[in-house]
């Protein structure tokens, strides 16, 4: 029997661990493959760019996999485009990390550095940041009819990064996130381009409402979408 | 800042293990059942640690690890006998997050450098096994404790750091598996002096001791093993089905071996701490994250 599940492409540059992100998919009920195929980008119902390592050397790697014009290619569609933690930070226009470096420019933005800083009780603020935190709606905007949906303002992710991006437009911004001194981006969207910094996949049963609504996106405009994880 | 416990998972091919200063091993069952319920109960990531590293045991490791990181969908790290980048690379497959290195990183500290740079910081996790000498400085000691370096464990630290590694676990041979709590003073003078996150391992019998050392120690997380384990085996037994499975665990159960910690479960210590105003994630009931 043919099977109807939805399809997802996991972008392979060869970096992080994208067992657990297809993990993530499979239990909600999506097939993903694990996939640095051009072909296998383009005709999947959804694409996830995710990744873990250095800016510059991942986008080396998908320039010698001939890889960017394919995920332009996605994000100028109507596919949804999910990129989780360095996957969010290769949509924008350029990093900061290790000198300058060019990123898909699918958003205008940067990328740049969590600030180690001291706080009162002496404590170092480390870098990378590496643990849980909570991701905090806009304004107290609720996240009912986002990506988000089905989550509580304050919900704890889990989090792994020295960098974070600054979108040129603040409307993007679907989540912040507070560590030491700083508030920053933790999820943005723009159309079909859904991106966050923490790893819903290893954010417990939280973290796999956010690849529910990632699959009901694939069913239907992201806007309306909304499940619950099983 | 928020701190994460870490149930630390000592395997010995199957099985999970205890031992006493990292050595006289027990079997207290199968891994994946202990590794659900710390899952359900919040913890905050796992420690997989392969005391035996035999090339042999890895097979049935990385096994368990597969097994575990199909179900359970926070992050893993992975250790015990990991020597090259090859190994590494085996381990993330597997389904592990991070990867644990000590013994390989001591001898080869280009190791850290080049797994790093290869698979990410955030992915590399120096493992560093200290003993307090009698001159009062600490010595790094690789193979769970069995062998000496000469080289100076907070020294050793700090260069890990520099090499690139994400994370620092900083185990005390003194008092792993003893109950009598963390070596603070060892925990901070590491914590102090690197940029990184630093995880005290190695001690824990009350749950004052978790406290302790996250405040005194500056730990930026904290592994658990006895405290959690004992606790398990005691209120919370295989079922009928599994005991064939897990071995025999009568005679933990049935007291012996349990005099040196008081218990506890990991909602217990989440719940001390944020009384203590020590934030972590699922003992803050407003959270959507409230474990009840």
């Amino acid at each position: 029997m043919r099977s109807c599940k939805k399809r997802v492409a996991i972008v392979d540059y060869g970096m992080g661990n994208l067992f657990s992100v297809q993990q993530a998919c499979e239990h909600v009920g999506l097939e993903a493959a694990i996939t640095s195929s051009a072909q296998a980008i383009l005709s999947a119902d959804g694409v996830i760019l995710p990744g873990v390592g250095a800016f510059g050397d991942a986008m080396a790697t998908l320039a010698q996999r001939d890889l960017i014009g394919v995920l332009r290619d996605v994000a100028d569609s109507d596919k949804p485009f999910l990129g989780i933690c360095l996957g969010m930070q290769l949509l924008m226009t350029e990093s900061h990390e290790f000198g300058r470096h060019e990123g898909l420019k699918i958003l205008e933005g940067d990328v740049v550095r969590l600030a180690e800083t001291r706080p009162e009780d002496g404590r170092i603020v480390k870098v990378p940041q590496v643990g849980w935190n909570r991701i905090r709606q806009i304004n107290g905007r609720p996240w009912d009819d986002s990506w988000l949906a089905g989550l509580a303002d304050g919900t704890f992710m889990y989090f792994v990064h020295s960098f974070y991006v600054q979108p040129a437009d603040p409307s993007l911004i679907c989540a912040t996130t507070r560590y030491g001194q700083t508030t920053f981006c933790s999820s943005l969207r723009r159309g079909n381009v859904l991106a966050c910094q923490f790893h819903p996949e290893r954010s417990g049963p939280q973290g796999l409402q956010v690849y529910a609504n990632f699959g009901a996106a694939l069913q239907r405009p992201v806007a309306e979408s909304r499940v619950s994880t099983r | 800042m928020i701190v994460r416990l870490i149930p630390r998972l000592d395997i010995k091919g199957p099985n999970l293990v205890k031992g006493i200063h990292l050595e006289g091993l027990r079997v207290l069952g199968k891994p994946e059942r202990f590794a659900r319920i710390y899952y359900e109960q919040g913890a905050d990531e796992l420690l997989y640690m392969d005391v035996v590293a035999s090339l042999y045991g890895r097979k049935s490791l990385l096994d368990i690890v597969t097994r575990t990181a199909k179900e359970l969908f926070i992050p893993l790290t992975v250790g015990g006998g990991l020597r090259t980048l090859e190994d590494i690379t085996q381990a993330l497959w597997a389904g592990a997050d991070k990867v644990a290195i000590n013994t390989a990183a001591i001898q080869q500290p280009q190791l850290i450098h080049d797994a790093a740079r290869k698979f990410g910081s955030s992915t590399i996790v120096v493992s560093i096994e200290a003993m307090h000498k009698p001159d009062g400085r600490y010595e790094a000691y690789t193979d769970n404790g069995r062998q000496r370096t000469g080289v100076d464990a907070v020294e050793w630290a700090q260069r890990a750091a520099e090499l690139g590694a994400g994370e620092l676990l900083v185990t005390s041979i003194n008092r792993e598996g003893t109950g009598t709590g963390f070596d603070v003073e060892l925990t901070r003078q590491i914590a102090e002096r690197v940029p990184i996150p630093v995880i005290a391992c190695g001690g824990a019998g009350m749950v004052r001791h978790v406290y302790e050392v996250i405040t005194q120690g500056k730990a930026d997380a904290v592994c658990l093993a006895s405290i959690l384990h004992y606790g398990v085996v005691r209120n919370l037994p295989p079922s009928e089905r599994d005991v064939a499975e897990e071995g025999n665990t009568a005679y933990l159960r049935s007291g012996k071996g349990f005099s040196r910690v008081e218990e506890a479960t990991l909602p217990d210590i989440k719940a001390y701490l944020l009384e203590r105003r020590i934030f972590c994630r699922g003992a803050l009931r407003e959270s959507a994250n409230a474990i009840v």
